[in-house]
């Protein structure tokens, strides 16, 4: 925590032998010799060495470390693109109700009619809000959900006798985008933007052609901008052969206000981790559904959730589909947490979270206009990038004025995404942020502009009140310690 | 309920703004499309919420399983979660700051030595999403390292495990061989049979998909080594508390479903995938991975280390596009883990074995004799006297799962039940049990 520094010793290092923090039942069954019944070469020869602890040591430990973390919880959290929103409590209730912990995943359907219900529920709730005809909730996480959208897309242009080696992908775009086109063995072709941070349309058009697959776009624009060319751009796309794919991680701009079905996309994911105020836990565990229009369905990953007579069934007899991205159905505690919340909502709510979401972030952007000389004209959506080129004292850097930010309580925002602004800062305050918050966010990030003026070194040594200061990077990655060793 | 503007303070921002209505922001959107009817219920109250979610849950109901198959019910300490949820955790982002961000990242260190000590292995990454994706991405990185194109992937491997190694191979220019085994076991003389120059790796699960040990988990290793190929291994982390870890047969690399380690069952996920590989393979490792160094002051402290394989520096050259992973679910296994403790843990491990071998004899003398002779762990398959399917539809009447039929997977097994008994089970359990197999039987 701001302001303390605390340092935790290992796990490893509290240990002492013949410690420990659980007690297991006595054996109530009569034994058999282990050795006896398993040959000796297949046995562990040594112990793994965890950590001998006492239930109150390793509850301080971790109560400990927790005090380490900036969190949702604890801090204004602007971190763009992310979307650091309110996880509702109760939806920490509900996912440890024993009956859905409980679940097996491989259950008979005849008993588990409640949690299929949750799941077609979830699905029907997505297509509404994203006016897409149906979504797999496989996914564990939105690159997993890019990864099975190109692999259905590529699947609905083999299946139509097409070989589209070549997908499209502005250089604004998350690096997770190329990266998943790499692994569904395609293209990934960059598309320029204008110096306005929106699309190239010329540089688009040229490429587009019978080689191409899909355009991947992330709506809005990871600059926190709506193309407002979208529609026509689609029927461009769609009139190459191609499909329309989004990316959704910034869908908290959207939802409830306009639908990404209607505007002509044709494949999304929704990253429920962001939109649906699923926690992010520290990197994880998501959820990356993936929505299609009808022509793609059949594609999608097995199995489907159906209702077939008043009862819900996993199928799996789908022809065409691309087959399984996960072990079992998904990352379903955090599909469940997702159902909570937008039951929550209600149809309603959602418009007021993008309508909210839209104003705090155009609020931010008229406050900071005055502070940097690089700010971009017009409305953003849910988030605003700037650049920091001009903006700062003598040698400051926007990463000086990052880690300036966490000695005042504030986590960073995302720092030099997207690529093609220089020295970016990408702020996103979500609907939840008082007024009250972004004006005194507003007032510390003038202070660190002044002070980069007035003491550059104060700024370019930050972090000072944080548990630890500034890393040293290049000795982690040139001798690697990953990690405890006596 | 979570927006805390009151209509005076919009006025106030859309005037700091500089525009008289809200919609004056939206000149960018078209306006035909604008705020959709949608087919949606009205909010809930927390109230009607939990009541809601409560009746949900309820229809679920059940008294016991014997179902295991990938995903085992284990005893989860109550602290772990009541640790793992704590807002500063839960509620955190990817460690990207180091210097606000060293709980997780001190935590996800704990976590990569926990699963180097229980593998026997060198290194382990931050987690996967699950076993399964761990398990494909094991086989990427060994068609990438050695340059050849085929896994050869038993039959005693889960075959949903199998069905996702093809997904994400598919495209990848590398292909699965499936090789039988009828014996229940990978044999050295079938493997000998399907080695080659294009043989990438051998991917074998131990405990293997129906329960037993494999026996050969060494020699396998040498075969497929002496082949140019890499040994993967997938393993059942419970049972490591008494059953050989991958490093101790010479694994290149070792995955695991790490969900029996304080996670909740959860009808699939969230879960954990563990990953770790030797020293050589560190570079080609996929997903984040933390390492200590020391900050300005001296101090040691941790940070995500050897971004340059990943997908937001490399792009499409990266070595994966995992970008977020399991982090809280890499927390909870590693606070379970911390308390179960070195001893705690073969203790564990021996419960299972103990309570599972009395099953089987149960099950043995109620007419469910085992179908493999081979060393086992927990898990097992049996015989039955009638079809599975109407065994499992009589106890589930009961709201007792018997287990898992093997017809569905395989069509000769298909007087075949996978039964699972951890440590969760006591002795009257288990001889209720085969009070029900054997009424159902009849």
């Amino acid at each position: 925590m701001s302001g303390e520094k605390v340092v935790e010793p290992l796990s490893f290092e509290k240990s002492a032998p013949g410690r420990k923090g659980i007690p297991w039942p006595v054996c109530d069954v009569p034994t058999v010799p282990v050795d006896k019944n398993i040959p000796a070469g297949l046995l562990r020869e040594s112990p793994a060495l965890l950590p001998e602890l006492s239930e109150p040591q390793v509850v301080r430990h971790f109560t400990r470390l927790s005090h380490l973390n900036f969190s949702i919880d604890t801090n204004f959290y602007p971190l763009g693109s992310c979307t650091m929103k309110h996880n509702p409590k109760v939806n920490d209730r509900i996912v440890q109700i024993p009956d859905f912990a409980g679940l097996h995943p491989l259950r008979p359907h005849e008993l588990s009619q409640g949690i299929l219900e949750i799941l077609f529920e979830v699905e029907r709730w997505l297509s509404q809000l994203c006016g897409m005809d149906a979504f797999s909730l496989q996914p564990s996480a939105g690159a997993q959900g890019e990864l099975t959208g190109i692999l259905v897309a590529r699947a609905y242009h083999e299946h139509r006798g097409e070989n589209r080696p070549v997908v499209l992908i502005p250089d604004s775009a998350h690096g997770t985008n190329p990266a998943s086109v790499a692994l569904a063995g395609l293209t990934a072709v960059t598309v320029k933007s204008t110096p306005d941070g929106q699309v190239d349309l010329d540089d688009l058009y040229q490429k587009l052609n019978k080689e191409v697959a899909m355009v991947m776009m992330t709506i809005p624009s990871t600059l926190g901008l709506f193309e407002p060319r979208i529609q026509e751009i689609a029927k461009k796309i769609h009139e190459a052969g191609a499909l329309l794919y989004m990316d959704g991680a910034n869908l908290n701009a959207l939802v409830g206000l306009v639908r990404p079905g209607d505007l002509g996309v044709d494949v999304l994911h929704v990253n429920l981790h962001k939109t649906f105020a699923t926690p992010h836990g520290g990197g994880g565990p998501g959820a990356g559904p993936v929505g299609v229009k009808k022509a793609l369905e059949p594609f999608l990953p097995v199995p489907r959730v159906a209702l077939e007579n008043g009862v819900y069934r996993r199928k799996f007899d789908r022809a065409h589909s691309i087959g399984r991205v996960h072990g079992f159905q998904g990352n379903v505690g955090v599909l469940i947490r997702a159902y909570a919340y937008m039951r929550l909502q209600g149809a309603e709510g959602f418009r007021e979270i993008s309508e909210n979401a839209i104003l705090a972030a155009n609020y931010l952007k008229a406050k900071l206009t005055p502070l940097f000389p690089k700010m971009p004209l017009g409305a953003c959506m849910h988030e605003v990038v700037v650049s920091g080129e001009g903006a700062f004292g003598p040698g400051v850097r926007t990463l000086d004025v990052a880690k300036r930010l966490l000695d005042h309580g504030y986590y960073a925002p995302t720092i030099y995404f997207p690529l093609i602004v220089p020295e970016a800062l990408m702020i996103e305050p979500t609907e939840n942020e008082s007024k009250e918050t972004l004006d005194a966010f507003v007032e510390t990030v003038r202070a660190i502009i002044a002070e980069s003026k007035s003491d550059p070194d104060k700024v370019k040594t930050a972090p000072h009140t944080t548990p630890v200061r500034r890393l040293d990077e290049v000795r982690a990655a040139r001798e690697p310690r990953l990690r405890y060793r006596p | 309920m979570f927006i805390p503007h009151t209509d005076e303070q919009k006025k106030e921002m859309l005037a700091a703004i500089g525009v008289s209505r809200f919609d004056d922001l939206l000149g960018a959107l078209p306006k035909n499309l604008l705020r959709p009817k949608l087919d949606l219920p009205s909010s809930l109250s927390e109230m009607e919420l939990v009541r809601h979610m409560e009746e949900l849950a309820s229809r679920d109901h059940l008294a016991q399983s014997y179902l295991g198959a990938g995903a085992y019910e284990h005893f989860v300490p109550t602290s772990v979660w009541s640790i793992a949820l704590r807002g500063e955790f839960a509620t955190a982002y990817t460690p990207y700051q180091a210097e606000a961000s060293q709980g997780t990242l001190q935590s996800i260190f704990e976590f990569q030595t926990l699963v180097c000590e229980l593998f026997k292995m060198d290194v382990a990454n931050a987690s996967m999403y699950d076993g399964a994706s761990a398990a494909a991405e094991a086989c990427l990185v060994a068609a990438k390292h050695t340059g050849r194109n085929e896994i050869l992937v038993p039959e005693t491997v889960h075959p949903q495990t199998v069905r996702v190694i093809q997904t994400y191979l598919a495209h990848s220019g590398a292909r699965v061989k499936t090789v039988p085994c009828p014996s229940g076991v990978v044999e050295l003389e079938t493997i000998k049979k399907h080695l080659g120059p294009d043989t990438a790796a051998l991917l074998v699960q131990n405990p293997n998909f129906f329960g037993c040990l494999e026996p050969h988990v060494k020699g396998l290793s040498e075969l497929v080594h002496s082949a140019g190929g890499l040994l993967i291994a997938s393993t059942y982390p419970t049972a490591l508390g008494l059953v050989a870890p991958p490093g101790q047969y010479g694994a290149d690399i070792a995955v695991a479903e790490g969900q029996s380690l304080g996670l909740p069952l959860a009808y699939g996920g969230p879960y954990v995938g563990l990953f770790a590989c030797t020293n050589a393979l560190l570079r080609k490792m996929p997903g984040r991975v933390v390492g200590q160094t020391l900050d300005a002051d001296g101090k040691r402290a941790f940070v995500l280390t050897l971004q340059a394989r990943e997908q937001h520096i490399r792009r499409e050259k990266a070595m994966s596009n995992i970008c977020t992973n399991q982090a809280l679910c890499a927390l909870a296994a590693t606070i379970y883990l911390s308390l179960v403790g070195k001893n705690g843990f073969q203790e564990l491990a021996t419960l299972n074995f103990q309570k599972a071998h009395y099953a089987a004899e149960v099950l043995a003398r109620r007419g469910f004799p085992r179908v493999f002779a081979h060393p086992f762990f927990n898990e097992f398959a049996v015989r039955c006297p009638v079809s599975p399917e109407t065994i499992v539809k009589k106890l589930s009447e009961k709201r007792v799962l018997a287990g898992l039929p093997l017809g569905a997977y395989f069509k000769d097994r298909a007087d075949q039940l996978l039964v699972c008994v951890t440590e969760i089970k006591t002795k009257s359990d288990i001889d209720r049990f085969g009070d029900l197999l054997a009424e159902a039987a009849r």
